[in-house]
């Protein structure tokens, strides 16, 4: 498409998204953050220095629409598997790309472990608070009393305790450099999604240590709502537990240690 | 003067999720409900398109990227 006479494009589809039609439903986030990393992949230039760990959940054909290097790995296996790749190759940038049914459920060991070690990758978390590939079941971060195929009657804390913060958690562990939780309700919620990616990049270029994003999504099926209600109930039910903000951040202390 | 701007919206890649409509902060776009695409959904469509300032939400929340911006040269 040419642009008309005294225009220039500002926005376009990045040309490292494969051009080839999602299978993510209406409105998910998972699209949108596939867009936004792989437009920082060609605004960085690093489309041949990056390599991606898929996981087992909505996000397994991911490998599929980004024109980069992927490995697939196991189910809750991808930080085990992208510590192998990173420590096979060193000089490449790694990411996995896992939701909260891989990272934060039956990968909690290789997330914790990985995030221990202090592994040189980035862990790039799709909290949607449900299991979305299977069809909605209850997940560790499903909200208390929120109503899922498999918790009709909403979630109850005293049954399968409490919804799990992980951002917060890994932010303890030394190995960790930098902890943030994102979201991509809004336009600025968004941009500041694709600036803490791309921080996340540069201080693992850096070698600083493990580097966490975690974004809280949606899922518009599971949730039984249309994507517009989606974004409402993130901001009125979600963002309450689960806060926006930087957990850990070390180059921020070092600038505290200075001064 | 205000900036000027346009938009293209691949109606085949569009899933008709709304999101773009919602961030609009000119109120350009509208989903149209009296068509769809081949995919059986509906899609967005430029509707005012003098209040367009090119200011890049409706492609920034795109899940689907499908949206093109272009501004006017300055």
């Amino acid at each position: 498409m040419t642009a008309r006479e005294g225009y220039k494009v500002v926005a376009k589809r990045p040309s490292t998204l494969l051009d080839k039609r999602m299978h993510y439903c209406p409105g998910c986030f998972h699209s949108t953050v596939h867009k936004l990393m792989m437009e920082l992949v060609e605004e960085m230039e690093i489309q041949d220095k990056i390599v991606g760990v898929c996981p087992v959940g909505c996000s397994v054909f991911a490998y599929e629409y980004m024109n980069i290097d992927m490995q697939e790995a196991a189910h809750g296996r991808a930080a085990a598997v992208a510590t192998g790749v990173k420590r096979m190759l060193p000089d490449k940038l790694v990411f996995s790309y896992q939701g909260d049914g891989d990272l934060a459920a039956i990968g909690t060991a290789e997330t914790i472990h990985a995030c221990n070690r202090g592994e040189n990758f980035t862990f790039i978390f799709i909290n949607n608070g449900i299991y979305g590939m299977t069809g909605g079941q209850m997940a560790p971060t499903t909200l208390e009393g929120q109503r899922t195929s498999t918790s009709p009657y909403g979630r109850d804390v005293a049954k399968v305790g409490y919804p799990l913060r992980m951002a917060e958690m890994v932010a303890n562990f030394e190995g960790v450099a930098y902890s943030q939780r994102v979201t991509c309700t809004n336009p600025a919620e968004t941009r500041r999604c694709k600036r803490a990616i791309k921080k996340a990049f540069e201080m693992q270029m850096k070698g600083l240590g493990t580097t966490f994003i975690e974004v809280a999504s949606n899922c518009p099926s599971g949730w039984k709502c249309t994507p517009e209600e989606s974004v409402t109930w993130i901001e009125d039910k979600m963002l309450p537990y689960f806060p926006l903000g930087v957990f850990k951040d070390v180059t921020k202390k070092e600038k505290k240690a200075e001064a | 003067m205000a900036r000027k701007g346009y938009v293209e919206i691949d109606t085949e890649g569009c899933k008709g999720c709304n999101l773009c409509v919602l961030h609009c902060p000119t109120d350009v776009l509208e989903l149209k409900t009296s068509d769809t695409n081949s995919y059986g959904l509906h899609y967005a469509v430029m509707v005012n398109e003098e209040a367009c300032n090119g200011c890049m939400n409706c492609s920034l929340v795109c899940p689907d990227a499908a949206i093109t911006v272009y501004r006017q040269a300055s």
